[in-house]
């Protein structure tokens, strides 16, 4: 072991896609690599919980957590990478905000289960089984971990330092990031690592977007060939980049495709997909009820429009739920 | 965009008024007073009588001096009623005035409770919550800006001419702006006046000279407003020139070109008549029309339609030269500080309520053409004639034709009942026919009214309450119509043959009210008048600084009425100007031009056109911005604050209130 400072990388509900953003640092991983010892990270190299264990209270310089919370078990190895971190980092969208698993809070757990395990369409499930926390077979008794009614952000867990969003983060917020930590060089406690204005203000389309749009009816983008020098929105296309954090370098947009909103609000916003929503409701250009709800019916999912990222971290948390939370 | 003093640190003080009993008859003033002392900050709570009186005044001036308050609470009526009242005690006492909160537990709790145990609770809950608010609250200054001395008067009728006068007198240059060709209005066509019977004509059109010959006032006829800019003080409107296709300041109202015009008689309804008579292409409105200058309607002379002939106006106006046919429009912008509305009304189309026969058969009159009928300059010189020539011997009035209608208008017009007894009067003085009255009440409030009804009655004219139902051709062709109507009184139908219908016509706002409102960022009420600010206490005033109303565009009323709401316009409008300058409400929004990215999301939403949009950021103009907080909650980066209202101050508030729930 050498005295380089430690880092820890885990993730908890998450597709793997911030595993990926790390590793597509590409030569500057390397760097990275040089100046940090990684100590732990499941997605790449073999440490087990009990190595952690093993360590010193905020033996760990930083740990980088990506993904959402919802398993017991999530919560207990975030608690423990807390504790043995000076600094706890909140990796990508799921941690910061709740991420697209968040979308789950729209159900319960079993109402999950039962979609999952009963009836979706390709599942063959004759016994009816369903995910249990307490299971004995062959003279033993596992413990698997329990499933949460509902997703959680990181924050919402734990203490939280300091956010990288993104779904995924984009390398240059990651490098920055990265640098920060080893630099020592630190903005205040909870800080979201990236510019804290919209995304407007980093899009080259930004001056083609009229003072007064009106939208008459909004498209998907496999509807239309988007002209690709013009304002998403000017052109009926839903783009969340009013309502979302600058840093990306507004990449979808440069790929043609609207911004979904995955870096999440500013920090002067309570509830990104309200903003959101206001502010593209703002543009319906209709008067009469029945054809405002007309144009409104050309956003099929509001909620998994405006809250793809963030449902857990908004002031509505959840849809309301009747049951007491438990875990299985 | 936290506070000075957060947390712990504050010294609050909350003051619970009894308002005698309005509050403290429902609610436990006690129980709240000795909660609100429990609160987090909180180092004085009293409860006090009146706090409106200046012993409870002086109660929160004294307390900041003795208790070092930096912070006020009042829980008492509507911050409509008392804010700036308790705003300067707390200003007298050496702290900012706007490092303080109303809590409203009169309209919002006393007056809407009889739970004693639970309006108490609500009592506190919004104490409660006015407490946690006002420890973010910011020391802010008002706004001072400079008035334009100006003023326009938008509508020449009599209440526009009246404002004008007003602040014309005043020593204010006024540009009033009237879209006819002469100004005088509705007045201007009726006879007599009710219940005096003063000449219409006689009191209003030396009013009208004046006007002209008046050098604070510019009068623009064939005139309208079609751009209002700017904000109170320095308000930029355009103003669009019809073309009259004479040059004003040549013509001198010899009306010779009348006389010579190649038709020898007029064709064209004459509007002024309602088109009980016909004029000519080149015509003058009526004899004391003001200005005194001709007008030429394109649409009848044949200078425009075929070209290449006589002119013969040319020829006799000769080196007056005041005829010009190839006047276009044109434009005129000017600066004032205030604007008065007084764009009138339209009488209700007679047409909409198709059984009583307006239009089809021809002894049905409104009651304005009856003005003109019984007007000696009107069509018939006075004389009540039929359109088939004959005299009535008997008249039948309907009230209410479009008002306290569920069809029609639920409104009461509040003058038909007036100018039928007036029109009733003068048809029997005239013709000395049987006039009968149906109404559905008689509405005769107001100085000298109930003694004109009497006096009217005393002359022998009858009515009946009831409203008719049908009017319809008598059989046997005698050319008389018959009136059916439910007699409430004596619980029977009644059929009365009459030859002459007049159909007391309401009044409706102008069929291009919305218009005018949009074009000067006012409202209206739900009949489509405009909006006043407050019905009671502000009832000249709009939501919009410096717009003023005056007259019928806000709501039927008479001459008397209309008059003084004039006079009433034209003083609000004055103070504004004399002033020289106004402060403005600091709870105005503001953008962070960092946080800002341009998206432009907030500029279609301002209610006020007070947002631009310039070199990549928005800008809010703030003499323009009226504190709405549209912007603020469309902003969809946070971007825009709004002093008075900022996030912190809410988010605390709702707390405040929701905590114990």
């Amino acid at each position: 072991m050498t005295d380089k400072p430690k880092v820890a990388f885990y993730w908890c509900a998450s597709c793997g896609g911030c595993e990926e953003a790390v590793v597509d640092l590409a030569e500057e991983l390397l760097g990275v690599a040089a100046a940090v010892d990684i100590v732990f990270w499941p997605v790449a190299l073999d440490f087990k919980r009990a190595d952690v264990e093993a360590m010193e209270d905020g033996e760990i310089l930083a740990t980088f957590v990506n993904g959402a919370i919802r398993t017991t078990e999530q919560e207990e190895m975030v608690h423990l990478l807390r504790k043995k971190s000076k600094v706890l980092v909140a990796f990508g969208a799921c941690a910061q905000l709740g991420g697209i698993p968040g979308l789950a809070n729209l159900w319960d757990r079993e109402a999950i289960f039962e979609r999952a395990y009963l009836t979706s369409p390709t599942t063959e499930n004759p016994a009816g089984t369903v995910p249990l926390t307490d299971y004995a077979a062959n003279g033993h008794r596992i413990q698997l971990p329990g499933f949460y009614d509902t997703v959680m952000s990181l924050d919402q867990v734990t203490q939280v330092d300091y956010a990288v969003p993104g779904c995924a983060p984009t390398p240059n917020l990651i490098a920055a990031a990265v640098g920060a930590l080893l630099s020592g060089d630190l903005p205040p406690l909870g800080t979201v690592l990236a510019p804290d204005v919209a995304l407007c203000s980093e899009c080259d389309r930004r001056d083609t977007k009229p003072e007064d749009l009106h939208i008459t009816a909004f498209k998907r983008p496999h509807e239309i060939i988007a002209d690709d020098e013009t304002c998403l929105l000017a052109q009926g296309l839903l783009c969340l980049g009013p309502a979302t954090r600058a840093g990306c370098g507004a990449q979808c947009i440069g790929a043609n495709m609207p911004c979904t909103g995955c870096f999440g609000p500013t920090s002067r916003v309570h509830d990104q997909g309200a903003k959101a929503a206001s502010a593209i409701a703002s543009l319906v250009g209709a008067d009469d009820p029945a054809e405002i709800e007309r144009i409104l019916d050309g956003i099929p999912d509001p909620i998994g429009t405006f809250y793809r990222y963030g449902l857990p971290h908004s002031l509505m948390v959840r849809r309301r739920q009747d049951t007491v939370e438990t875990t299985a | 965009m936290s506070g000075p003093s957060l947390n712990g640190d504050t010294r609050i003080g909350v003051y619970v008024c009894h308002c005698g009993t309005n509050i403290a008859g429902p609610i436990d003033v006690e129980a709240v007073t000795e909660y609100a002392a429990g609160l987090p900050g909180v180092v004085v709570a009293r409860a006090y009588k009146y706090m409106c009186s200046d012993p409870g005044q002086e109660l929160i001036t004294h307390d900041i001096l003795e208790e070092g308050l930096d912070r006020v609470v009042v829980a008492s009526c509507s911050p409509s009623l008392h804010e700036e009242t308790f705003r300067r005690a707390v200003a007298k006492g050496g702290v900012n005035p706007y490092l303080f909160q109303m809590v409203n537990i009169r309209e919002h709790g006393s007056w809407v409770h009889d739970d004693v145990e639970m309006a108490t609770a609500k009592a506190k809950d919004l104490v409660r919550a006015g407490v946690a608010r006002v420890r973010f609250h910011r020391p802010l200054e008002p706004r001072r800006v400079p008035v334009d001395g100006s003023a326009m008067v938008v509508g020449g009728g009599i209440a526009g001419i009246h404002a004008a006068l007003t602040l014309a007198n005043a020593g204010k240059h006024v540009y009033l702006v009237e879209r006819e060709p002469t100004i005088g209005g509705h007045m201007a066509q009726f006879d007599k006046t009710f219940p005096t019977l003063d000449c219409a004509a006689c009191i209003l059109t030396p009013k009208m000279t004046q006007v002209r010959n008046h050098p604070n006032i510019t009068l623009w006829t064939m005139a309208e407003v079609v751009e209002v800019d700017g904000f109170v003080g320095a308000y930029r409107v355009k103003v669009r020139h019809e073309p009259r296709f004479i040059i004003e300041d040549a013509c001198v109202g010899c009306l010779e070109c009348i006389d010579v015009c190649v038709f020898r008689n007029g064709k064209t309804p004459d509007e002024f008549n309602l088109g009980l008579s016909k004029r000519k292409p080149i015509y003058i409105p009526f004899p004391q029309a003001v200005p005194q200058v001709v007008v030429i309607d394109p649409e009848a002379c044949i200078e425009f339609r075929a070209g290449c002939r006589k002119k013969t106006c040319v020829e006799v106006c000769a080196d007056r030269n005041a005829i010009d046919f190839q006047q276009v429009a044109t434009f005129d912008e000017v600066e004032v500080g205030t604007i008065v509305l007084a764009t009138g009304f339209k009488t209700f189309d007679a047409g909409r309520i198709p059984y009583y026969g307006y239009g089809r058969y021809d002894n049905v009159y409104t009651a304005l053409e009856v003005e003109r009928l019984v007007n000696a300059a009107g069509p018939t010189t006075g004389e009540v004639v039929l359109r088939d020539g004959r005299t009535p011997q008997s008249v039948g009035i309907i009230h209410c034709v479009g008002s306290r209608d569920e069809n029609t208008n639920t409104h009461c017009s509040r003058v038909c009942c007036m100018y039928s007894l007036k029109l009733a009067h003068l048809m029997k003085e005239k013709t000395g026919a049987e006039v009968y009255n149906f109404y559905i009440d008689m509405r005769t409030p107001g100085k000298g009214m109930e003694e004109f009804y009497n006096r009217v009655g005393s002359e022998g004219v009858h009515f009946i309450r009831g409203k008719v139902g049908d009017v319809y051709p008598e059989a046997g062709d005698t050319g008389r119509l018959v009136l059916q109507a439910e007699d409430t009184l004596l619980g029977r139908i009644r059929k009365i043959p009459v030859d002459m219908v007049v159909l007391a016509t309401g009044i409706e706002p102008q069929s291009d009210a919305e218009d005018v409102r949009r074009l000067f960022n006012i409202t209206c009420s739900a009949g489509g008048f405009f909006m006043e600010r407050h019905p009671k206490l502000a009832p000249v005033s709009t939501f919009t600084d410096g717009v003023f109303l005056a007259g019928t565009c806000q709501g039927p009323r008479d001459i008397p009425d209309t008059v003084a709401q004039a006079g009433a316009a034209a003083a609000e409008a004055l103070a504004l100007i004399d002033a020289g300058s106004i402060l403005l409400e600091p709870n105005t929004a503001f953008v962070s031009a960092e946080d800002c990215s341009g998206c432009k999301t907030c500029i279609g939403m301002c209610p006020y056109q007070a947002i631009a949009h310039i070199d990549g950021k928005a800008v809010i103009n703030e003499v323009l911005c009226k504190g709405c907080g549209t912007c603020v909650a469309a902003c969809p980066s946070g971007a825009i604050h709004q002093n008075l209202f900022d996030d912190d101050e809410i988010f605390e508030e709702i707390l405040g209130v929701l905590i114990h729930a």
